[in-house]
């Protein structure tokens, strides 16, 4: 029940359009007792479907610039490889302490970020 | 080749890489990315951005899985509530205005990061 109200909560903030994995990552390490590793793996399972449907729609839609996505696919399938390697090996609570950074400035460019 | 093929590939090396380090975040790369390098409007930069990161994370999701298996159970719980949740979000949206929304979400992931931090 607990992850549920998790998910749910989580799909709310990623439905209004702001990041979805900065909610359930650390919901599930500080409610759940999740480890850094199992948490991200579970945001990685759950973007997929969401994923897809969105893709289906903006495909319909024309919005995606395919000659851009091949390019940067490329180059993303190296970092990929190499970043999911990293989070692999580290030690689960540096990688937390990385995580934690990350999302600090996350938050700061959504408080700053203006409105176009 | 073009200098412009160059700067999208270190775009994707970079996004690949925080995606697949933290499982989460491609997002928040791509898109300003692909609107203050490439020059893309704002609502064409989010789709493209799905079409790079949906590919890059099936292949870390594979990563992350061979090493660490998460209980079945465990996921689906959390889909099912992420499915039915961003239903519901996506209907909210409309309603509060978004320079707000933003604001209150700043708040909360800086509140939770330093949590994070001192856990």
């Amino acid at each position: 029940m607990k992850l549920f109200v998790i998910g749910l909560l989580s799909g709310i903030i990623s439905g209004m359009g702001i990041g979805g994995g900065s909610i359930l990552i650390p919901s599930l390490v500080l409610f759940a007792n999740l480890v850094q590793q199992q948490a991200q793996s579970i945001n990685l399972i759950v973007f997929i479907p969401v994923a897809i449907a969105a893709l289906i729609v903006h495909i319909k839609e024309k919005n995606i610039i395919f000659k851009f996505t091949k390019w940067i696919v490329l180059g993303g399938i190296a970092g990929a490889i190499l970043g999911s390697i990293v989070a692999i090996r580290i030690n689960p609570d540096t990688l937390r302490k990385f995580f934690s950074f990350f999302l600090f400035f996350i938050g700061l460019y959504e408080l700053k970020k203006k409105d176009r | 080749m073009h200098s412009n093929q160059i700067k999208l590939i270190g775009i994707g090396l970079i996004t690949g890489f925080i995606n697949g380090i933290f499982g989460s975040g491609g997002g928040m790369i791509i898109v300003p990315a692909l609107v203050f390098l490439m020059d893309v409007e704002e609502h064409k930069a989010h789709a493209t951005a799905i079409s790079i990161i949906l590919p890059l994370s099936i292949i870390s999701t594979f990563l992350y899985l061979k090493e660490d298996m998460i209980q079945f159970n465990i996921v689906l719980n959390i889909a099912l509530g992420g499915v039915i949740g961003s239903l519901i979000g996506a209907k909210f949206l409309k309603k509060i205005p978004a320079h707000i929304l933003r604001k209150i979400f700043g708040g909360i992931i800086i509140l939770t990061a330093i949590r994070m931090m001192l856990r």
